[in-house]
């Protein structure tokens, strides 16, 4: 049964790569299991992600699409527990083999389920990672967190607050906050962990429209729990099923029904998960 | 029927069950327990201010008592008071006590909360406990047996019950309790602070330096001054390490005597009532004002970082 399933998803991958092959491939990733202890939360996981597209990641609860984004940003080397196996390129280097995985690290943005502001000012939280980068000039900083806070929808109601704790902003602002901060990072790849969990409707709209611009400057992966979202943004869209990926596709093919695996169809109508 | 239930359970309403006295009883032990702590400071401030007050009416002199360096309360013709030798004594131990302990415990705790897993942080988390549970007499004892020929040897000084003796002790002894309660401090801050200043490709250290301490701020300015309070307090071990001389300390190799100690040496010898039974209890009001002022300025910071 599990063979036959990964049979037909490698037939559906070698179509899609060919469809797309004058793209750059951003991420490739072959045989990717994460396990905790004995329990393994993503099997097997093959896919390539390329360039400038917005890839979704819809799956219920429990499906291995955090640990899955875990494993992109190294983020295991902190976790003694989280084991990581097989291939991960990012830009063709394999990331299990760099030398300096804060390099990685500060080129990867990622923006949590829930939101974390850093405790300390609106400005230092936006204007840490540029710091960090060595950035020390006023002027610079100054229009770096401008520029972030207004594509993340927040400059207009903190602007007058730059020097209060940022952890004291409210969920969806902190939420908005760390999307800021992420893009201070002027990521390659910046990945949204369900960004919307804690922001209201008209401000969700808000983002999606500025990460339909951001695609043209980097790449990025949207893991959602909602299934509509990933059909507003995502090119292509993987479905994640009990740590394994069922399949992925061209986000409009999969909606219009155009799957390998009935499963597919089940979630995004709604009839399990 | 249900009329007839609802009566019966209005009823209820006006009967109290066991459990409605349990809950009075609990709630006067516990207030008692609690305003215990109140009564037992103003008690303990009122009887220590009682017993000195007759040196502090009669014949106390401001200049004399903090300006002058001469203790010489034996002198029969015409016995001194002046504590600032004591003053010196203790700040300067308690000073290089503080310039080792900090640095220590602050490093420790970091290891201990950031760096260490498993096995490592559960055995060293256990040590430090049992380094903090070794009574003062016994470091004192190591003050006066090991430490003292140590430093003579080491640095060819005639004595070595001086203020390096007595500040490396203390600052010893106040480390495993900075470190626990550094430890906690820095625990207690939440992993996804960590988790979210490592995505953003910051180093361990810079995770730490940047994100933790600020975070940890309050935790780890308590476990400073419960040090400081420690330094001012601690007697035993003082009064073995210092060479419990009058002095006013121009070296660390000088030595030096403690108000502390100088309480606990001198009280049993003095008679009742007397004018020098009377000034070792001014002095007792003096340290009990140090560890109030301590302990406010402490929590005043706390509050001021809390509403910031």
């Amino acid at each position: 049964m599990v063979e036959t399933m990964l049979e037909s998803k490698s037939e559906g991958k070698s179509e899609t790569a060919s469809t797309a092959e004058q793209k750059k491939v951003k991420l490739d990733i072959s045989h990717l299991t994460v396990s905790y202890g004995n329990d393994a939360a993503i099997s097997d996981v093959n896919f390539k992600i390329f360039e400038n597209e917005i890839f979704g990641i819809i799956g219920p609860a429990n499906a291995g699409k955090t640990s899955f984004l875990k494993a992109l940003n190294l983020m295991n080397t902190f976790d003694a527990n989280m084991k990581v196996e097989g291939k991960i390129l990012f830009n063709d280097r394999d990331i299990h083999q760099l030398k300096n995985v804060y390099a990685l690290r500060s080129r990867i943005g990622v923006v949590f389920p829930l939101p974390v502001g850093l405790p300390m000012t609106i400005y230092e939280n936006v204007a840490l990672s540029p710091r960090l980068r060595g950035i020390k000039d006023k002027a610079t900083l100054d229009e770096i967190v401008q520029r972030c806070l207004q594509r993340s929808a927040l400059w207009d109601e903190v602007k007058d607050r730059l020097d209060s704790l940022g952890s004291l902003l409210s969920g969806g602002q902190q939420q908005r906050l760390t999307i800021a901060r992420a893009l201070s990072q002027e990521p390659e790849l910046l990945i949204l962990d369900e960004f919307s969990i804690a922001v209201d409707p008209v401000t969700t709209m808000r983002i999606e429209e500025v990460l339909k611009e951001l695609k043209n400057e980097m790449t990025i992966i949207l893991v959602t729990n909602l299934v509509q979202q990933a059909r507003r943004l995502a090119d292509r869209t993987a479905f994640f099923l009990e740590g394994k990926c069922i399949e992925t596709g061209d986000t409009e093919a999969l909606f219009n029904g155009q799957v390998e695996n009935s499963k597919t169809t089940d979630y995004i109508e709604g009839r399990f998960g | 029927m249900t009329t007839q239930s609802s009566e019966a359970m209005n009823e209820q309403f006006d009967r109290r069950t066991l459990d409605w006295y349990i809950d009075k009883l609990v709630e006067v032990i516990v207030f008692i327990s609690g305003i215990s702590a109140i009564i037992f400071v103003i008690g303990i401030f009122v009887f220590v201010t009682m017993e000195g007050m007759g040196f502090l009416f009669d014949s106390f002199s401001f200049s004399e008592f903090f300006g002058s360096e001469y203790w010489e309360p034996s002198d029969e013709d015409a016995p001194e008071y002046g504590i600032l030798a004591l003053i010196a004594g203790t700040a300067s131990v308690t000073g290089l006590a503080m310039l080792i302990a900090i640095p220590f415990s602050l490093g420790t705790a970091i290891y201990i909360a950031e760096f260490s897993t498993g096995k490592t942080r559960e055995y060293l988390k256990v040590l430090v406990e049992l380094l903090a549970a070794i009574p003062s007499v016994v470091w004192g004892f190591i003050g006066l047996t090991i430490m003292n020929p140590l430093i003579i040897e080491l640095f060819d000084v005639p004595v070595g019950l001086t203020v390096l003796n007595a500040g490396i002790i203390l600052g010893l002894m106040a480390a495993p309790i900075m470190t626990s309660i550094a430890e906690d401090a820095l625990k207690a801050v939440p992993d996804r602070y960590r988790e979210a200043a490592e995505a953003l490709g910051a180093t361990r250290w810079q995770v730490i330096y940047k994100t933790v301490l600020p975070a940890a701020k309050n935790g780890l300015l308590g476990a400073i001054l419960l040090g400081v309070g420690r330094g001012f307090g601690e007697t035993m071990a003082v009064l073995m390490a210092t060479g419990h001389a009058v002095n006013i300390p121009g070296s660390v190799f000088d030595s030096v005597r403690a108000l502390t100690a100088t309480i606990a040496a001198e009280l049993g010898e003095t008679a009742v009532g007397s004018e020098h039974y009377q000034v070792l209890f001014t002095i007792g009001i003096f340290l009990f004002l140090i560890t109030f002022v301590i302990n406010l300025t402490a929590d005043l910071i706390v509050r001021g970082i809390k509403n910031q």
